[in-house]
């Protein structure tokens, strides 16, 4: 067998598979009238040109972190999470009773507890498909599905009923005390006279999420537990006959998986909107998907496709509001790195090796 | 509830249905033969943009039927090439399908009409008109099976009748024909095909395409009859409740026909919330009445209503023996 040297399995192909996808993207860009490279340069500008664009950049980054890190923690276990987003809405909601029932005195204090609850809450919400998976072998992809919308229809549910503030029109439950408010960047970075990242939502909690990737790595590749599920992903009879049992890797690793992308919800619940709100995961959970992918299901390349899909989010709202460009051609990008990096894995690899080999072939002549 | 009543809810039921059964056989060709199929929903949006527009621009609701399978078969083709070709996962595939037909409609959508991500309202030949059957309005004022007869069974349009009729197509061509036996037997045993001398590849790439047509179909339907053009997300989980009801039928046509107008039901009483009160005096909520497909699905999936099992090579690419 001839695989890919490391560096360019974990650099090269992930790299192919973004260039394929931004030609297409451009592609696209074109074939609606408009000038891929002026577009570019316009969302590196709204992204990345000023502490106010990567104030959002990073707020999106840190909710792609945990919803990837989610994704990834599954796949070493070889299970597919696609519940991501149900799990991120039921994360609100932990987060939600923590911060409106219980008398937090400091922020500090705060988002450890809603850190706990938003993790409760996902990884709950993890724990029937888990089970499900475990003893009767239904899929997990399907049920995390049907678990996604059920969770929509649970918090629509809560929202226009029990947790809707008397006489108040939204859909939203009321705004946490002033306690809870959790440091932005503009708050903790800016001086006297030069103030950064103002009115960007990016807070403390990116470094939360930050912690929570270390903790993976460690978890993943310095624990037995870690151990213990890459062994189960990778080889599952060998792993069984190891003494290693499925059940118990199947339910951890995907209540673990809840947890981080419920964990998301300190970010766009606790230190953005600082209310419950409909609707207001927008979609990370699923591009957790293209995250993992992305960042090879390692901590490292989650972090830093994270900050790439930060950047894709924030400078497509900037495109959306300057060109006719609508905001939805993100979702365009985000399927093509999906499509590249996950499905068509193998068409981005062949040649790549193939090129290889030929290399490796001329080499000892050469010598 | 008084019979009129029942009848438009039975009514509205099928008009609902439709979109689900044809994304439901959809899914049943395509897992059938081993190839999973979670695109069924991005499918069905694409070909419902495809179809709004080109029946807008051409005035005509057939041209646009045409489009629209043409767009969700070019996105079959897609997960072809990943899943049988490129042996991809074919999970990953279909959940970028969905988002591809997620952004590309809206994107295309705006460039082509500017009214923020959807068609033109469709009036006239570019919508499908609803089809009086014969004898319809003679036989309306006979008591009982006047009124089933033209309230329920006449009066929809083409693409209803086409799909009620996929059923027992379906039903023979997989139980009947060499093809159907031989595109079963891809899903549970693709090597034993393989050493039949009949191309695995070229079985799957059928049942691929077929599910596009009838996905297309089902797009084509949500956007030139049930309503007059495209709206942005219009596919709104159909394509998952097609998948639910899939598993609820454990993969049999007919069972997948008795499913889909279940669900199409549910969904039609979500409509009516004023029914299900004054008939069971206790107001059910909406939300649970949108959440029930998918609770009912894993319940199925629990294995408390009997086990579901799927294809067994389903979601397996196919190697040949090196």
């Amino acid at each position: 067998m001839n695989e890919l040297p490391k560096w360019a399995e974990v650099v090269l192909v992930p790299l192919m598979s973004l260039l394929l996808a931004a030609v297409l993207s451009g592609l696209v860009i074109l074939a609606i009238g408009e000038s891929p490279l002026g577009a570019f340069q316009l969302m590196v500008q709204g992204a990345l040109g000023s502490t106010y664009g990567w104030g959002y950049t990073l707020y999106y980054a840190t909710n792609f972190i945990f919803t990837g890190l989610a994704v990834a923690v599954a796949f070493h276990a070889r299970l597919f999470n696609i519940g991501g987003e149900g799990q991120a809405i039921l994360g609100g909601l932990g987060v939600a009773f923590v911060c409106l029932y219980i008398p937090w005195p400091h922020w500090s204090l705060a988002i450890v507890g809603a850190t706990i609850g938003a993790a409760l809450f996902g990884a709950a919400w993890a724990f029937l498909p888990a089970l499900l998976q475990a003893k009767r072998g239904s899929h997990i992809v399907i049920t995390t599905i049907m678990f996604n919308f059920m969770a929509a229809a649970l918090l629509n549910y809560l929202l226009i009923g029990l947790l809707k503030p008397a006489g108040s029109m939204d859909t939203a439950t009321a705004k946490f005390p002033p306690a809870t408010h959790l440091p932005s960047f503009q708050d903790m970075f800016s001086t006297a006279d030069n103030i950064m990242f103002r009115g960007a939502p990016a807070n403390v909690s990116f470094f939360v999420a930050i912690m929570a990737c270390i903790a993976v790595w460690i978890l993943l590749w310095h624990t037995r537990l870690g151990y213990e599920i890459r062994a189960f992903g990778h080889a599952e009879s060998a792993a069984k006959y190891a003494g290693i049992s499925p059940t118990k890797i199947i339910m951890i690793s995907m209540m673990i998986s809840g947890a981080l992308a419920g964990m998301m919800a300190i970010n766009n619940v606790m230190g953005e909107a600082e209310r419950l709100i409909l609707g207001s995961v927008e979609g990370a959970g699923f591009i957790g998907i293209a995250v993992a992918l992305m960042g090879r299901n390692h901590p490292i390349g989650i972090f830093i496709a994270a900050i790439l899909f930060g950047f894709l989010y924030q400078g497509g709202a900037e495109l959306a509001l300057w060109t006719a460009i609508p905001r939805e051609l993100i979702v365009v990008i985000q399927a093509l790195v999906i499509l590249f990096t996950g499905a068509l894995d193998n068409m981005v690899r062949m040649p790549l090796k193939k090129l290889f080999r030929l290399f490796r072939r001329t080499e000892p002549a050469g010598v | 509830m008084d019979s009129l009543t029942l009848l438009l809810i039975l009514d509205s039921t099928v008009r609902l249905a439709i979109p689900l059964l044809l994304a439901c056989l959809a899914g049943l060709y395509s897992e059938r033969a081993g190839i999973f199929d979670i695109g069924l929903e991005g499918k069905m949006l694409a070909a419902a943009f495809m179809s709004g527009a080109v029946a807008f621009t051409s005035g005509s609701a057939w041209l646009g039927l045409l489009a629209g399978i043409g767009a969700s078969v070019m996105l079959s083709l897609v997960h072809g090439v990943a899943s049988i070709t490129f042996r991809g996962n074919q999970l990953i595939s279909g959940v970028a399908i969905n988002f591809l037909a997620a952004g590309l409609t809206v994107v295309v959508a705006q460039s082509w009409f500017g009214q923020g991500g959807r068609t033109p309202q469709l009036t006239g030949d570019a919508r499908f008109e609803p089809i009086t059957l014969p004898f319809a309005d003679a036989i309306s004022a006979q008591p009982g099976i006047g009124p089933i007869y033209q309230e329920l069974l006449s009066g929809h349009t083409s693409i209803v009748y086409i799909a009620l009729l996929l059923v027992p197509v379906t039903w023979v061509l997989m139980y009947r024909t060499r093809f159907g036996l031989r595109l079963r037997a891809v899903g549970e045993n693709p090597a034993s095909v393989d050493t039949a001398g009949i191309s695995v590849v070229r079985l799957r790439y059928m049942a691929v395409v077929i599910a596009g047509v009838l996905c297309g179909l089902a797009g084509a339907y949500l956007a030139t009859a049930l309503q007059a053009g495209f709206v942005k997300d219009m596919s709104a989980g159909r394509g998952f409740i097609a998948l639910a009801a899939l598993i609820f039928a454990k993969w049999r046509p007919w069972h997948a026909l008795f499913a889909c107008l279940l669900f199409g039901f549910l969904q039609a009483m979500a409509l009516r919330p004023d029914v299900i009160e004054s008939t069971i005096g206790i107001s059910v909520n909406g939300q649970l009445l949108d959440a029930l497909p998918y609770i009912l699905t894993v319940v199925i999936l629990a294995g408390f209503v009997g086990k579901a099992i799927p294809p067994r090579a389903g979601g397996e690419p196919y190697v040949k023996e090196r």
